[in-house]
């Protein structure tokens, strides 16, 4: 189904299913710990033998020699598989590191050896007996001092946002140049690491020329893809399985080293291995989200118009590697007629940088946001009406193109009303409980719709079952749910009468989870696979025309039957997918919310407690309200983690993040979290699919950084413009102690 | 770096350098020749109750209670999240007390009474707190799930036996299931999707339940 015009009435537009708060039907599962992850498929393939991963001591350079004897005596080892013993391994499309091969060193932690014994202890005592010696080579290591003469770079992460390298509007110089009110600030922003709480897991087993791997995976399509490709294989060789992925935020879109390694340990045993990477490995292994030095200014009127605004950013990547694009939104959040975006990429030695969850957006709004408050302060305007003034309701570099829906004034103003904005000193540093600092801020949060392809089977049953098939992922989304619900309401049918099966690369690909793209696009497909199914019904029922599917009944022209008659001689089966026509090229879609947050700092020790959070959104049909909203509190802890906590340390002089684990890579535990309460807006977009639907997967990570940022200036009147805002940067500098 | 100083720059990163791997520039350690047979891994039986059931396990002494459950007995409810006592996923109940099951050996529970997310409910029959976390939708991934459960559980015991916390204004008073308490007893179970809110939820409405 091509979705070209922007969607009529349709079955989904009932509401029965769709819409409703219904709780997640693999709940009993995660919440039993009968879930099946990676890792834990002892059923699928007997004999496993365990892998244990080295990783490389040495950020950059050469491996000279490996000494694997001692390993390989070692009781129990079954086989090492060295990076010596490899040429490099093709690598995929959107990825810059080698994931293993070769004697070069590219990265720190990057995977040197395979030890595979008969148990993991044996394994993990056997990989600390192999001796390496290395080459080390320098490398550059130091974003702020590599910034000044850091070339000019376009690009983006292949996962939704992508800028040139410069972007010019009218006559941004000569706006700025003359504006009455003026900012010129720089923020920078931290790596941060997924730290998804499921390691990166893999069993590999192969059947002759035929390779399965259970494994742990965002987007299945792309890893049968860079599977086949890193190993040399045919895709319809390949077979990648992922029911239950414990967390991915955009970690697990790609295929990492523990994937290649499981398989190449299973062909060097001749039986089926598993590999869990270690977690201290994790953070250097991997990918991460790159840090950022930005450089925004404004320059408006004295009634609070900008007409000037620019936005500079400065991330490092390997060679080859991508720029963290953090001026995208910037591009189409607020109106001014003179515009100017810059990006620019330094090259290092350091991990590969890639899409983490709202890549762009997320450290870009945590600069732009802060800088907005800033201004408004300047100007003597409210923060929440200094963004009203400067709404547009059109693409402002595009202004024959409008938004499809964007109700980001109507999320201000009500998250103003519901959070009690009014009761806000706007005199920082003026409201104390005892020894607490109180303060509250604010920030918009912005982040595309985007559209892409996704295909789904439907099979209807004698007894009435419609099961589902589509290599969709569930990383936590609700996306099991979600996907009844569609299928459950285009079939007239109770939740009860769905199978909803998900992950495997058999099935039919989906747009996959990244970007807030899956579920909007995941169940448009499902809704064009129901569509042909309605179809095949309908025939060998002989009802045409105006055909009502509900209560588990089709009904047309007076007659009806049961659904489940239609599959009485044998089952129905549907194919489709959703794909798009130019909607998105006449329509810029995009989803809103507004953050509110209310910090106190303690005055003595600096250290910031989150009291409250509000984020109102508008995103769409909201598919199911409660597993939306679960996205956005999780996008809204994540945010207050980079506000407050998260920053991946680099050691400059070996080159490596230091807090490799989760004991010192700090993110928000129970007791930094308070409520937190999430409004959505009613809002349908017809423009984005026949579900009407958007995104809210990383709505909710976007601009709540600079809310708390925002709130804690409103406390201490102290501006922190380097992310973590950690206690000893306004420490000194906050309010005398009475 | 310059040149000169290369040799304590060397050493210095035999210290930063991984468990598994030492970096090393001057002296070569790959050269030198195979060192014997390592011996045999020493193994020991244990026989613990794991959710109400004996079992008997012969395990390679290193083995954590972790892996005894999850290689071993295949109860792969308890998550492996980072198999150093860091984020909580491996959560299980030890004699009605929680621990991380990643940071005990096996063998060290000879005759314990273990409880894992499998001794609570089934998904047929729910344990109060499992059905709380679903109608609360106290999860999104489902990996740190089995281990915040297990915690729950167990900090609503604690609370209830009295067992006072950094929280307590008075550690000498009577502990409350208020949300500060609760917080504070659950920060050691990391949930990285971040469905904290969702969690105290079902904890209070759980407490309530037993108050």
């Amino acid at each position: 189904m091509k979705f070209e015009t922007p969607a009529g009435t349709n079955p989904i537009d009932q509401l029965k299913v769709v819409g409703k708060p219904t709780d997640r039907i693999d709940g009993k599962f995660k919440t039993t710990g009968t879930a099946p992850y990676a890792y834990e498929r002892h059923d699928v393939a007997p004999n496993q033998a365990y892998g244990y991963i080295v990783g490389s001591a040495v950020a950059k350079g050469r491996i000279s020699s490996m000494n694997l004897a001692d390993a390989k005596a070692a009781p129990g080892v079954l086989a090492i598989v060295s990076t010596l013993d490899h040429k490099p391994l093709p690598l995929g499309p959107q990825n810059t590191a080698n994931l293993f091969g070769g004697a070069e060193v590219q990265h720190y932690h990057q995977a040197i050896a395979l030890v595979v014994a008969e148990t993991f202890e044996q394994a993990r005592a056997a990989a600390n007996l192999i001796r390496v010696d290395y080459a080390r080579t320098k490398g550059k290591y130091d974003l702020e001092a590599l910034a000044p003469t850091a070339p000019l770079e376009g690009g983006g992460s292949g996962e939704g946002s992508a800028a040139p390298a410069i972007d010019r509007v009218g006559n941004f110089d000569g706006a700025f140049a003359s504006a009455p009110v003026k900012l010129d600030q720089q923020y920078t922003t931290p790596g941060h690491s997924h730290a998804m709480m499921e390691p990166f897991a893999t069993i590999a087993a192969w059947d002759g020329p035929k390779l399965t791997v259970w494994t742990s995976n965002q987007m299945i399509a792309w890893a049968k893809r860079d599977v086949a490709k890193t190993l040399s294989l045919s895709p319809e060789n390949v077979r990648v399985d992922s029911p239950y992925i414990g967390g991915g935020f955009g970690g697990k879109l790609f295929v990492r080293a523990d994937v290649p390694l499981a398989a190449l340990g299973a062909k060097a045993v001749g039986r089926p291995v598993k590999v869990a990477m270690q977690r201290p490995l994790i953070a250097n292994n991997s990918t991460h989200r790159p840090a950022t030095i930005q450089r925004i200014r404004l320059g408006a009127t004295k009634d609070g118009r900008i007409t000037a605004i620019a936005h500079e950013s400065t991330s490092g990547n390997l060679p080859e590697g991508k720029p963290e694009v953090a001026v995208q939104q910037t591009k189409l959040l607020y109106a001014g007629a003179n515009r100017m975006t810059l990006m620019k990429l330094a090259v290092m030695d350091l991990p590969e940088g890639n899409a983490m969850r709202a890549p762009g957006e997320a450290p870009g709004l945590m600069a732009l946001e802060m800088a907005m408050d800033e201004m408004a302060e300047k100007l003597g305007m409210d923060p929440v009406e200094f963004r009203i003034v400067n709404d547009t309701q059109v693409d402002p570099e595009k202004p024959q193109r409008p938004f499809s829906q964007r109700q980001l004034v109507k999320c201000l103003r009500d998250g103003a009303d519901r959070f009690g904005w009014s009761r806000r000193s706007a005199k920082p540093a003026s409201v104390r409980e005892g020894r607490w600092l109180i303060g509250m801020g604010m920030a918009a949060a912005f982040r595309n719709n985007q559209l892409t392809k996704s295909a789904a089977r439907v099979r209807l049953d004698g007894k009435g079952m419609v099961t589902v098939e589509t290599d969709m992922t569930d990383i936590g989304t609700g996306t099991y749910t979600i996907i009844a619900q569609t299928a459950a309401e285009m079939m007239g049918i109770g939740l009860d009468k769905v199978v909803v099966k998900l992950g495997d690369s058999d099935f039919p690909a989906s747009a996959g989870s990244g970007g807030q793209w899956g579920a909007n696009n995941s169940t448009a497909g499902v809704y064009a696979a129901c569509i042909k199914l309605r179809e095949q019904v309908g025939q060998r029922l002989g009802m045409t025309g105006d055909v009502e599917f509900a209560d588990g009944e089709v009904r047309a022209g007076g007659r009806s039957a049961k659904l489940a008659d239609a599959a009485r001689n044998g089952p129905l089966t549907a194919e489709d997918f959703i794909e798009y026509g130019d909607l998105a090229k006449k329509y810029q879609q995009s989803t809103f919310a507004g953050h509110f947050v209310e910090v106190a700092v303690d005055s003595f020790t600096g250290q910031t407690r989150i009291r409250r959070m509000l984020a109102v959104c508008a995103a769409g049909r909201i598919l199911n309200p409660k597993s939306a909203r679960n996205q956005v509190i999780g996008g809204m802890t994540m945010g207050a983690g980079a506000a407050l906590m998260e920053e991946l340390a680099v050691d400059k002089r070996f080159g490596f993040f230091v807090n490799h684990d989760l004991a010192t890579y700090e993110v928000p535990v129970h007791a930094d979290i308070p409520h937190q309460e999430v409004v959505f807006l009613d809002e349908v977009d017809p423009i984005s699919s026949p579900m009407k639907a958007k995104g809210v997967g990383e709505l909710g990570i976007c601009g709540v950084g600079a809310a708390v940022a925002n709130a804690i200036y409103n406390a201490t009147g102290v501006r922190v413009r380097d992310y973590p805002i950690t206690l000893e940067k306004h420490l000194t500098r906050l309010p005398q102690v009475a | 770096m310059s040149g000169s100083n290369e040799m304590e720059i060397s050493r210095r990163g035999l210290l930063v350098g991984s468990a598994a791997t030492a970096a090393l520039t001057t002296v070569s350690v790959a050269d030198s020749q195979a060192a014997p047979l390592q011996p045999q891994p020493a193994t020991m039986k244990v026989t613990m109750k794991v959710n109400g059931q004996r079992r008997s396990l012969d395990v390679d002494t290193r083995t954590t209670l972790l892996d005894a459950l999850r290689e071993h007995l295949k109860l792969t409810g308890s998550k492996k999240g980072c198999d150093h006592g860091q984020c909580g996923a491996c959560t299980v109940m030890v004699g009605g007390t929680r621990i991380n099951s990643c940071l005990s050996l096996a063998v060290m529970h000879e005759g314990d009474e273990i409880t894992t997310i499998e001794g609570l409910g089934t998904p047929e029959k729910l344990h109060p707190m499992q059905a709380a976390f679903v109608k609360h939708d106290g999860y999104q991934c489902g990996y740190c799930t089995p281990g915040q459960i297990c915690s729950a559980v167990a900090v609503l015991g604690e609370i209830k036996a009295g067992v006072p916390s950094h929280a307590m204004a008075d550690v000498t008073a009577r502990p409350q299931a208020t949300n500060d308490e609760m917080r504070e007893r659950m920060s050691g179970n990391i949930c990285r999707c971040g469905a904290y809110s969702n969690i105290l939820e079902a904890m209070t409405e759980v407490a309530g339940v037993d108050a």
